[in-house]
């Protein structure tokens, strides 16, 4: 029997199950709320929202591999397209798209027009150096690195910020290939 | 018998239900089946006579690219094996009359991200201790063969 074709994110969307759109941005809110009071310093929240999203992408490969049957992605151009069509449209219900690909296709920008976590959310002043949805530029991090490409992702446009789109650049900063992990003399 | 190991090697899970056969202590025998899959996908990528570029033998490839093996059969077994791109392997070895056993190991890797990958008590990297998943498995398994 051929193996069958990857779905589109549209299909396995219909097809998992869903969680309240206002609870999931209300409790990510929390989340960062806590962060706050517990760490005081934005930077460390950043990094912390960083961290937590690189956690949660290291298992999500799996789950984005396993339902969306997609086979290897032969280069990171392909990788970019599938993350944000299927990816973004299984987990979060939106779609991305891809630009800004750089001279030698290493680097691009996904775009979002629109974003859950964000619905009913004001910085305050107190908080301006918050990048607010840290956590998925570490959830696209760890699940690039789980298919052995090392990455670096920055938020560029933040619509909290006073920016029109959010925009995240992913830059592939090399492709580690499989190793024998046992040493021969064992 | 099944065997589901990481990209590192380790082994994630051994369950065997028919195997009337003991050999040497089980990390060796871990160890010899994730070496020789290795080599065997190796081998078998390099081989390819489709295949576009020509890479030396012994040169690592990145996890899943080039064509993939999927099963071997001897006469008194069949090996069949998965892997997925982020490095998880997993190997099947029944009677060799089973046919090909490729849905299978993807609804295999299915139920692992649901009782394994979805539990958040449960580390990457580490074997898997999950009995909720051990018994779907024996079921599915069971109705298999």
């Amino acid at each position: 029997m051929p193996p069958a074709a990857p779905r589109s994110g549209d299909a396995i969307f219909a097809n998992v199950e869903r969680v309240n759109a206002e609870l999931f941005t209300l409790t990510y809110g929390a989340i960062v709320r806590q962060l706050l009071t517990d760490l005081e310093e934005v930077e460390e929240v950043n990094k912390q929202l960083d961290q937590m999203g690189y956690n949660i992408g290291i298992r999500l490969i799996d789950e984005f591999l396993a339902k969306s049957n997609v086979s290897r992605c032969v280069d990171f151009k392909e990788t970019a397209e599938a993350i944000a069509k299927v990816g973004f449209k299984m987990f979060l219900g939106v779609t991305a798209s891809v630009t800004n690909w750089d001279a030698d296709g290493t680097s691009c920008s996904l775009v979002l027009e629109d974003n859950p976590l964000v619905d009913f959310v004001e910085l305050p002043d107190t908080c301006q150096g918050l990048y607010y949805c840290n956590i998925l530029s570490g959830v696209v991090r760890g699940a690039l690195e789980m298919v052995s490409m090392k990455t670096e992702v920055t938020w560029i446009r933040d619509m909290l910020r006073g920016d029109d789109a959010y925009e995240l650049q992913v830059k592939l900063l090399k492709q580690v290939p499989e190793e024998y992990p046992y040493k021969d003399d064992e | 018998m099944m065997y589901v190991f990481n990209r590192n090697g380790v082994c994630l899970l051994y369950r065997e239900w028919n195997r009337s056969l003991r050999t040497l202590n089980a990390q060796q025998d871990h160890k010899l089946m994730f070496g020789l899959l290795f080599s065997l996908k190796s081998l078998t990528a390099k081989m390819d006579p489709t295949s576009v570029e020509k890479g030396n033998l012994g040169v690592p490839q990145l996890t899943g690219q080039g064509c993939s093996f999927h099963s071997f059969r001897t006469n008194t077994y069949r090996l069949s094996f998965m892997e997925s791109p982020s490095g998880i392997k997993i190997i099947l070895v029944t009677h060799p009359r089973t046919g090909d056993l490729r849905e299978s190991l993807k609804y295999i890797y299915n139920l692992y991200v649901e009782y394994v990958v979805k539990n958040p008590l449960y580390s990457p990297g580490m074997p898997i201790r999950s009995e909720l998943f051990n018994m779907t498995l024996d079921q599915y398994v069971r109705g298999l063969g």
